[in-house]
């Protein structure tokens, strides 16, 4: 296990076409850290510079002691899993687990030994023998997880490694994940472009917007107070609500938006949509202000929603300022 | 046919025997002819059943050719023919599967040129080139030689090129899983790429043997001696002249000799030819 340091990244592939513009972040030795962002923002690339798949055009990715910049990914003692698996698929799972321990020369019983564990840790140990080609998706996810562990490195990196499985056996997954960091405590990267994992994996996440780090903290850190518009408006479902008010830009979460009398109202909503979700309703309107800024409220689903006009109120403590030009939050 | 009707049953299977028939006529009587002495068959008509002479006929070309015509053994055509059908593709195969795995997955300077230098050449087949070709291989002295009958026909941009179009097929994951595991760029060829390629080089392998068994001009140029005669030139070395000349009866029998070794390699590698041309092991 290794700290990893991540020192004023770069990467272009043409002097024109710059896709990372100087990534800063250290992570600690044993921390889970998910990397989140849009399709496109350099995620994935940031990934594979540290896994050593991808030149570094500037600064310094370090996992240790040592500046890794020029070692290939062998020498970097990590483990990456891919979002399609990538399992060898003329090779039984038991060899796909070994073959990266085979190269390392490590001795029959060894490789024996640490691909058991791994199968006894994932589930795997009755599909062994069997190819890629005869297993399910959750369980291709698991030999490919295996493959890493076996290898007990320094870092584990994961490139969207949930994106390919359905919505129920992501969950569970997701919850493997975490029970098998907590085990291993082993370093981890994780990309992903879906924001309940990174809530839920995270202990801290990049949130990253066309090749820049927008903000690094806690989730619920970055929940609670995200730095720029970007970050409001990509964590959270619905969004953040951002509202032009007295030059400046006012964003309320929609959960922190309550009904009101007409009297105390701090937003008056014209409704066009309701949806009840069973556990909350959500009602999306316009607000009169002229520029027809769009917006939803998060409402208790015991309250009947109804069309027509809905005042609404929130608490000056859940209110966010940004700055309209730059979109950086404005600290009060 | 989504309709079931009885006559169009009747008239598809018709079609379709007919077919067969005009194909398997033609072997029946070459099979037929190879089984009776030359009297026989010079009769009119043709008798359509088998003689008594198969073994004599078969025994007598394998060791002694025939008597009016070239008399060079059979047996060693057969085995010159092997020797050729074989060289070739494994030739073929053994250069075009590193030149496409340097194609596909290493960059270097010039790498769009020389795809495009060897997809060109598909364009100029043996027989477009001959007279060169012909004139380097008597100038290397390799006439009636197995390297002067190989070699020329070896390279192949049409195996390069399907080789070419598999592995753009395997996804980059793969190589760098194979990089992240630790594996040099040549281990990785010989422990993923030769492994899941081996369907397709089944089906290349029967394409190429029948190629290369049934090449008729190039070792007619260069096959002058009768020690390397290939079975199919050896056909053509048996027919002297007059039609009445003919020893058609030995002829056959070669012909039926030359026929079978393609009809083998179809029939024992069929399920992995099939395989390699309609289905991508991932």
């Amino acid at each position: 296990m290794a700290a990893v340091s991540l020192r004023d990244v770069k990467k272009s592939y043409t002097p024109e076409l710059q896709v990372i513009h100087g990534v800063n972040m250290e992570i600690k030795d044993g921390e889970f850290i998910v990397i989140l962002g849009p399709s496109g923002c350099g995620k994935s690339t940031l990934l594979r510079m540290v896994a050593g798949l991808e030149t570094i055009s500037g600064g310094e990715i370090v996992i240790g002691e040592r500046v890794v910049n020029n070692l290939e990914p062998k020498d970097r003692d990590i483990a990456m899993v891919f979002q399609n698996y990538a399992l060898y698929p003329h090779m039984s799972v038991f060899d796909n687990m070994a073959y990266g321990l085979r190269i390392r020369g490590l001795s029959k019983e060894e490789i024996d030994k640490r691909v058991q564990k791994a199968a006894e840790i994932l589930e795997l140990k009755k599909f062994l023998d069997r190819r890629p080609r005869a297993l399910s998706g959750g369980q291709r996810q698991r030999v490919a997880m295996g493959r890493a562990i076996v290898r007990e490195p320094q870092v584990f990196l994961f490139d969207e490694p949930l994106s390919n499985l359905d919505a129920k056996l992501r969950v569970q997954m997701r919850g493997e994940l975490q029970a098998l960091h907590r085990r291993l405590g082993t370093t981890s990267l994780f990309v992903t472009h879906d924001q309940v994992e990174a809530m839920t994996l995270a202990q801290r996440m990049i949130v990253m917007n066309a090749g820049r780090a927008e903000q690094i903290g806690a989730p619920l850190e970055v929940y609670a107070r995200p730095a720029s518009t970007f970050v409001a408006g990509f964590i959270g479902s619905p969004p953040m609500n951002l509202i032009p008010k007295d030059g400046k830009l006012l964003g309320v979460r929609p959960e922190h938006l309550e009904p009101c009398a007409e009297s105390e109202a701090m937003l008056t909503l014209e409704v066009d949509l309701i949806e009840p979700l069973g556990a909350d309703t959500l009602v999306y309107g316009h607000i009169g202000d002229g520029a027809s800024t769009r917006i939803a409220a998060r409402l208790p689903a015991d309250r009947p929603a109804q069309a027509g006009k809905l005042a609404v109120r929130y608490a000056p403590s859940n209110a966010h300022w940004f700055d309209p030009a730059s979109g950086r939050r404005i600290e009060s | 046919m989504v309709e079931n009707r009885r006559w169009l049953t009747i008239l598809s299977h018709a079609i379709l025997i007919l077919g067969v028939l005009a194909i398997a006529f033609p072997l029946w009587v070459t099979f037929v002819a190879s089984t009776h002495s030359l009297e026989a068959i010079m009769q009119v008509p043709m008798p359509l059943m088998p003689g008594d002479q198969l073994f004599e006929n078969y025994s007598q070309v394998l060791t002694a050719g025939t008597n009016t015509g070239s008399k060079a053994a059979v047996a060693q055509m057969l085995v010159n023919s092997t020797v050729m059908a074989l060289v070739i593709p494994l030739g073929k195969m053994a250069i075009s599967i590193i030149a496409s795995f340097a194609i596909v997955y290493f960059r270097f300077p010039g790498r769009m040129f020389f795809f495009w230098m060897i997809f060109v050449t598909l364009m100029l087949p043996v027989e477009v080139r001959i007279i060169p070709t012909l004139q380097v291989i008597t100038d290397l002295k390799l006439n009636n030689t197995y390297a002067g009958l190989t070699i020329p026909l070896i390279a192949s941009a049409t195996a390069t090129f399907l080789f070419r179009q598999f592995f753009m097929t395997i996804p980059d994951e793969l190589a760098e899983a194979a990089r992240v595991d630790g594996a040099s760029p040549m281990r990785f060829f010989w422990d993923v790429l030769i492994p899941l390629s081996k369907t397709t080089m089944a089906a290349l392998f029967v394409i190429q043997f029948i190629y290369g068994w049934n090449q008729y001009l190039w070792p007619l140029l260069v096959a002058t001696d009768e020690s390397m005669y290939t079975t199919v030139i050896g056909i053509k070395r048996m027919i002297v002249g007059s039609d009445a000349a003919n020893e058609w009866n030995l002829i056959m029998a070669t012909a039926i000799l030359a026929m079978l070794p393609p009809a083998l390699v179809v029939m024992l590698m069929q399920k992995w030819f099939v395989k390699g041309l309609v289905e991508t092991e991932k």
